[in-house]
């Protein structure tokens, strides 16, 4: 067994620290209140090659591994959440479809774009009518000789406000549905019959934005099916595909964000006094920071491995819904414990607390519930 | 413009340093190592001047193999090859060795500028960069904040600080500058660039490659020798200022600072 981090992805985290200490924790607060990246911030991003992490080399990402990917992640997500958000769609799953299905010439088109930062990507699956149950999606393709037409709404697509490529599910087939009935498409901003819609009004995760995807006869060649005329009816493979690889990486962000309470926890337990002494002196206090830790170690632990066992080619389905379900659920019951040590001063603006146990909250339920999560793993077990 | 920097790794600042039972070294078990930063400035000072007048830039290191993490941070930012001292008989060297070795694998190169930082944040001795360049026999100029390279790349004006003013001097090429801090905001080794150095050549030479006597390094050939470390004493608790109102609390400071600091 060999628990070492390799010195390339250590630098890398050390990078990201670096950045994280100088560049964006400094203005995390003016972002949440302004509810917005500042563009030089998105630029220095781009710079630091924050948005290629998973391309591979040849389409001028960086070609990291899985390990590689969480690792940036972890370390991302030590501030505000938008940070990571704003790169996290060009990472996964407003590319990864293209990545995994789409054509030679589609994946040489769009990556490089998208790896650099250029260009923003994101991912439209979600719809009023269909949310875990993502093969009821209403948003229809119709062919008509050469061209498809698409009518229909998305909502809640991270990123739709800055995007400027979407991978876009839509059902060709409403008797087929996830049985050869759903297929994918790429749509670039300014197609015609394409529209932003509105920008929804969140709980948390301020400076990114959710917002509505209008497609009203939408007309797109059916080059722009990710994959060409062979993945008609192939999309919700597709879209499964994106979303299973997107689990590790959502555990890597409530792991960094949990590890960064824990440590806003220790140093703040350690100079508020109350009765006389040091709160991290009262057992309750103890209690719950070792907890918070004891479950931060389990969450690493088992992110790491599956990270590695993904690495080593081997299929994680099962793993990686357990990675996303734990670290989920771990940094909501660490981020109630945070505030709960902060006293009043964990329910104010003023601390980071407020927000990370807002901005948690949202990692239960995008990409994949809990409760499908556990849909999952337990389909997984009692396969025959 | 072919320039060389030497970089040293040292404990980061943040880490808690412990001295070691024989009360002469420190515990290094749990110590997180980085480039000592005025190196750093060095490192960032060399690619700023790579990019304008074209060159190579060439990083020497010296220590244990964990070094080459120091050197590969280095190349990240952009430097295009290392070199990394490292042999058992090193161990326990004091700058003056370490000086000489870092000159035995510089000598044969070929360079216009040598960086080093104006000290480590460790010993904070500051002797390598003025003992190289006496080895190797060019001027060295300490504490730069400024690097002017000649149009036509023959000299440099280094500016430095002194009380408050800034002292102008002018170099012919080759010569040794130790950086200050102020020269630069060093860049981060971006992903990309950790990407490529991991390709970047680096080079580990022994005492015997470099064609020294090994007898000249190491504990027993120190010139300088640590009796003792101690800890710096422990800080006194702050004191709180007592009072109803801010009126009251103002005087009572001001009566402080007067009779039991005396700066009033
Ligand atoms: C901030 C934010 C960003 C998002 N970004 C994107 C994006 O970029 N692209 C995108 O396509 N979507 C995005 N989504 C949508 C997200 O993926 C869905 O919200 C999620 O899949 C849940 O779907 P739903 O909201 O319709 O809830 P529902 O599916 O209606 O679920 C409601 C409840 O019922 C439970 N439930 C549903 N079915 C079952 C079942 N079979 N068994 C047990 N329990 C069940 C769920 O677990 C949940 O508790 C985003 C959502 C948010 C909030
Ligand atoms: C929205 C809001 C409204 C409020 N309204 C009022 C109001 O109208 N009037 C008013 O007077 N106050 C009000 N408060 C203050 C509130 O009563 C205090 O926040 C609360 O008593 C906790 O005190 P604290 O915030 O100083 O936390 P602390 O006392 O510093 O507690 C921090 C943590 O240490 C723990 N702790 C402290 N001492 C011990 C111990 N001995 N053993 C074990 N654990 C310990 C606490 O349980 C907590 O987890 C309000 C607070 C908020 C947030």
């Amino acid at each position: 067994m060999d628990f070492q981090i390799p010195e390339n992805l250590r630098m890398m985290q050390e990078t990201i620290r670096r950045f994280v200490t100088r560049e964006l924790e400094p203005i995390s607060q003016q972002v949440e209140q302004e509810d917005h990246i500042p563009e030089d911030i998105v630029q220095k991003m781009r710079e630091l090659g924050l948005f290629g992490l998973s391309i591979p080399e040849e389409y001028g990402g960086l070609g990291l591994g899985t390990l590689g990917e969480i690792l940036v992640y972890e370390e991302l997500s030590k501030t505000n959440a938008c940070f990571r958000s704003r790169i996290g769609t060009n990472n996964g799953i407003g590319s990864m479809g293209i990545l995994f299905d789409g054509t030679e010439d589609q994946k040489r088109y769009y990556l490089p774009k998208i790896a650099s930062g250029e260009w923003t990507a994101c991912f439209a699956l979600s719809e009023p009518e269909a949310g875990s149950d993502a093969a009821n999606v209403q948003t229809t393709a119709e062919r008509h000789g050469s061209y498809f037409i698409i009518n229909g709404l998305k909502h809640f697509i991270t990123n739709a406000d800055v995007a400027d490529v979407a991978t876009v599910i839509t059902v060709t087939d409403k008797q087929k549905r996830a049985r050869g009935g759903i297929t994918a498409f790429v749509i670039e901003k300014g197609t015609p019959g394409f529209y932003r819609g509105t920008i929804e009004r969140k709980m948390g995760l301020r400076g990114s934005h959710t917002a509505e995807l209008i497609f009203d006869n939408c007309r797109v060649p059916v080059d722009n099916i990710i994959g060409g005329e062979p993945m008609i009816g192939q999309g919700f493979k597709t879209a499964m595909r994106v979303l299973d690889k997107g689990r590790l990486t959502m555990g890597a962000c409530a792991l960094g964000a949990s590890q960064k309470l824990l440590d806003l926890c220790i140093d703040y337990s350690k100079e508020r006094v109350q009765f006389g002494k040091p709160i991290c002196k009262h057992q309750s206090v103890q209690n719950m920071l070792a907890d918070m830790a004891t479950e931060i170690y389990a969450a690493r632990q088992m992110l790491y491995h599956a990270a590695w066992l993904r690495d080593q080619g081997k299929k994680v389905i099962k793993e990686a819904s357990m990675v996303k379900l734990f670290c989920t659920e771990m940094a909501c019951r660490v981020a109630d414990k945070a505030v709960q040590i902060f006293g009043g001063m964990g329910y104010m603006k003023e601390m980071p607390v407020e927000r990370f146990y807002r901005d948690l909250r949202l990692y239960r339920i995008f990409e994949g519930t809990s409760e499908i999560q556990r849909l999952v793993i337990a389909r997984e077990l009692t396969k025959e | 413009m072919n320039i060389i920097v030497c970089l040293k790794q040292v404990p980061d600042t943040e880490t808690q340093i412990k001295i070691a039972p024989d009360g002469k070294s420190i515990v290094e078990d749990d110590i997180k190592w980085i480039m000592n930063p005025y190196d750093e400035f060095g490192v960032e000072e060399a690619l700023r001047i790579k990019e304008k007048f074209g060159g190579e830039v060439t990083v020497v290191g010296l220590g244990p193999k964990r070094v080459t993490e120091a050197i590969r941070t280095a190349l990240a930012m952009g430097a295009d090859k290392g070199i990394l001292i490292t042999d058992d008989a090193l161990e326990g060297s004091d700058s003056l060795a370490t000086a000489k070795a870092l000159t035995a694998a510089i000598k044969d190169l070929d360079y216009d500028i040598i960086f080093t930082g104006q000290r480590g944040i460790d010993d904070d001795l500051g002797l390598v960069g003025a003992s190289v360049a006496e080895f190797l026999g060019i001027p060295h100029i300490a504490l730069g904040i400024k690097v002017e390279i000649a149009d036509d790349q023959s000299s440099v004006k280094v500016h430095r600080p002194v009380e408050g003013q800034t002292l102008v001097i002018e170099s012919p090429l080759p010569v040794l500058i130790t950086a200050q801090k102020g020269l630069n905001e060093p860049r981060y080794a971006s992903l990309p660039g950790i990407m490529k150095a991991k390709k970047k050549p680096l080079e580990e030479k022994s005492l015997a490659d470099l064609g020294v006597d090994a007898s000249e390094f190491g504990e027993a050939a120190r010139k300088l020798k640590i009796i003792e470390l101690t800890p710096p004493p422990e800080r006194k608790a702050g004191k709180i200022i007592e009072g109803e109102t801010p009126q009251e609390k103002a005087a009572e400071l001001a009566k402080l600072l007067h009779e039991e600091a005396k700066v009033l």
